[in-house]
């Protein structure tokens, strides 16, 4: 619940304003970019490739590639607790 | 030397471990308290502490949510539970935490309905398909989490989902880093500060432990550089007689947080007078709740929770973890009552805890071995 998860923004859900398709660890799931709004009818600086840092299903921060690299590297060294989250993860749905 | 094999650059983690051995004045020792149990687990993992000079300990925090939620906070989540008409949804973590009367586990193979889940999303589409019921979601994370729970209540609003509720445990980091400041039992030099909450609510809020409590925080990344970085940047301020607040994280964690994301919160919850801490005890506005705009969503106003207090387990010293008085190691049951396959307290139930990261990794340290035997 705690770890920070990076995932690469694959598209911009059109049915749904505040969610993007999003590809973690090739695991492609919905996730809310709501937080990422300056405002709630603001502009979305937020594009497929970009690449975000997800905290339970919310997109908290956009990160740059090397940073989204470094993080999936720590994550494979905490252990169990990544690979339960990813479970976790797969098993959500917050369309 | 396996730890520095696990950098993925050793020349400069080697490099900063000089610097910052460099900087260390004879005969003055350094206590620095990580913040995040993220930190603790990196510390352990690769062994860091035994990189630094021997003047310079690593002491462990309370910023693992799981770890300081007090036992009778739990028995209260299954009492609600246990109601025949809710499920309780909960993220994974919190499942096998003990609570006075057993776990959400303990209490699920009893025959309550508690369902894990990873987003508070997820609870919304079990309020929608189950109309009947009324899904109460076990709320709980410091900064990092809050705005996505409070996102959730505003989408329930939005949808006017009258069968969804919180059971609201969010934390807040800086009234926790106050109360330690003022346990008699700890003296500290300074702080590495948390990541992930820091991208939320910025570096601003640290900005009065310097200027109110003289001691230098510097918000660090994950990797054991960040943290070797971190550690090197507070030396430094005390080497030049400075005390502030920098930013080691910058490339992900911006001065101002996330303005929306704080302004979410702000707009569901509101500080509580005062919320109880595994560890520290109660502290004061440190934890939020819902405001009375949102009364519908908030579970302790539309159930009549129990508010039940349970003392820890005598044997557990989780408490004194969590504070800083003790070290893992130094817990009268570590290692043999308690372990992570039959854990006494929350330290060592998540993985972010400090017994459980120092069970799994530290142990094989030389030098913590020595000090363990010896203490």
């Amino acid at each position: 619940m705690c770890l920070g998860i990076p995932g690469e923004v694959i598209e911009l859900m059109a049915e749904h304003d505040d969610l993007a398709m999003v590809s973690v660890e090739g695991v492609k799931r919905a996730v809310n970019i709501g937080l990422l709004r300056e405002d709630s009818d603001g502009p979305l600086d937020l594009s497929p490739g970009d690449w975000i840092l997800i905290h339970v299903g919310f997109a908290l921060s956009k990160i740059d590639e090397r940073e989204a690299k470094a993080s999936l590297e720590w994550l494979t060294g905490v252990g169990d607790a990544y690979t339960d989250e990813l479970d976790a993860l797969a098993a959500s749905d917050i369309t | 030397m396996k730890y520095v094999d696990e950098y993925r650059d050793a020349d400069t983690a080697r490099a900063l471990a000089t610097k910052i051995a460099g900087l260390c004045e004879p005969g003055r020792r350094y206590s620095l308290m990580e913040i995040c149990g993220g930190h603790t687990h990196t510390i352990y993992t690769h062994g860091l502490e035994d990189h630094l000079p021997e003047s310079i300990s690593l002491v462990h925090g309370p910023g693992c949510p799981v770890c300081v939620i007090p036992m009778g906070r739990v028995d209260d989540a299954i009492a609600l539970a246990e109601q025949d008409d809710v499920i309780m949804t909960s993220f994974g973590d919190m499942m096998r935490v003990p609570g006075g009367r057993g776990s959400f586990f303990d209490s699920k193979a009893a025959g309550a309905d508690i369902r894990m889940v990873y987003s508070p999303l997820d609870s919304l589409k079990i309020a929608r398909k189950n109309p009947d019921k009324r899904v109460i979601f076990f709320a709980i994370g410091f900064e990092t989490t809050t705005p996505s729970t409070a996102m959730t209540v505003l989408r329930a609003a939005a949808e006017g989902l009258d069968n969804f509720a919180v059971f609201c445990n969010h934390v807040r980091v800086t009234p926790a880093i106050t109360a330690i400041l003022s346990s008699p039992d700890l003296h500290l030099d300074g702080f590495v500060g948390p990541g992930h909450v820091s991208t939320v609510i910025g570096c601003e809020p640290y900005t009065y432990i310097p200027r109110e409590h003289g001691k230098p925080i510097v918000v660090s990344g994950f990797e054991p550089l960040d943290i070797l970085t971190s550690v090197y940047m507070l030396m430094q301020q005390f080497a030049d007689g400075r005390c502030e607040t920098e930013n080691e994280y910058a490339r992900v964690v911006p001065w101002a947080g996330n303005p929306k994301a704080l302004g979410v919160i702000d707009r569901v919850m509101e500080v509580r007078d005062t919320f109880e801490w595994r560890g520290p005890g109660w502290i004061p506005e440190s934890a939020m709740q819902l405001r009375a705009e949102y009364a519908a969503f908030d579970a302790e106003r539309i159930y009549q929770v129990p508010g039940v207090r349970v003392a820890d387990p005598k044997a557990c010293q989780c408490g004194e973890v969590l504070r800083g008085a003790i070290k893992p190691w130094e817990c009268k049951v570590f290692g043999t009552a308690c372990t992570p396959e039959t854990p006494i307290g929350t330290c060592m139930v998540s993985s972010e805890g400090a017994c459980a990261a120092y069970y799994n990794f530290g142990r094989f340290s030389r030098s913590r071995v020595k000090e363990a035997t010896s203490a």
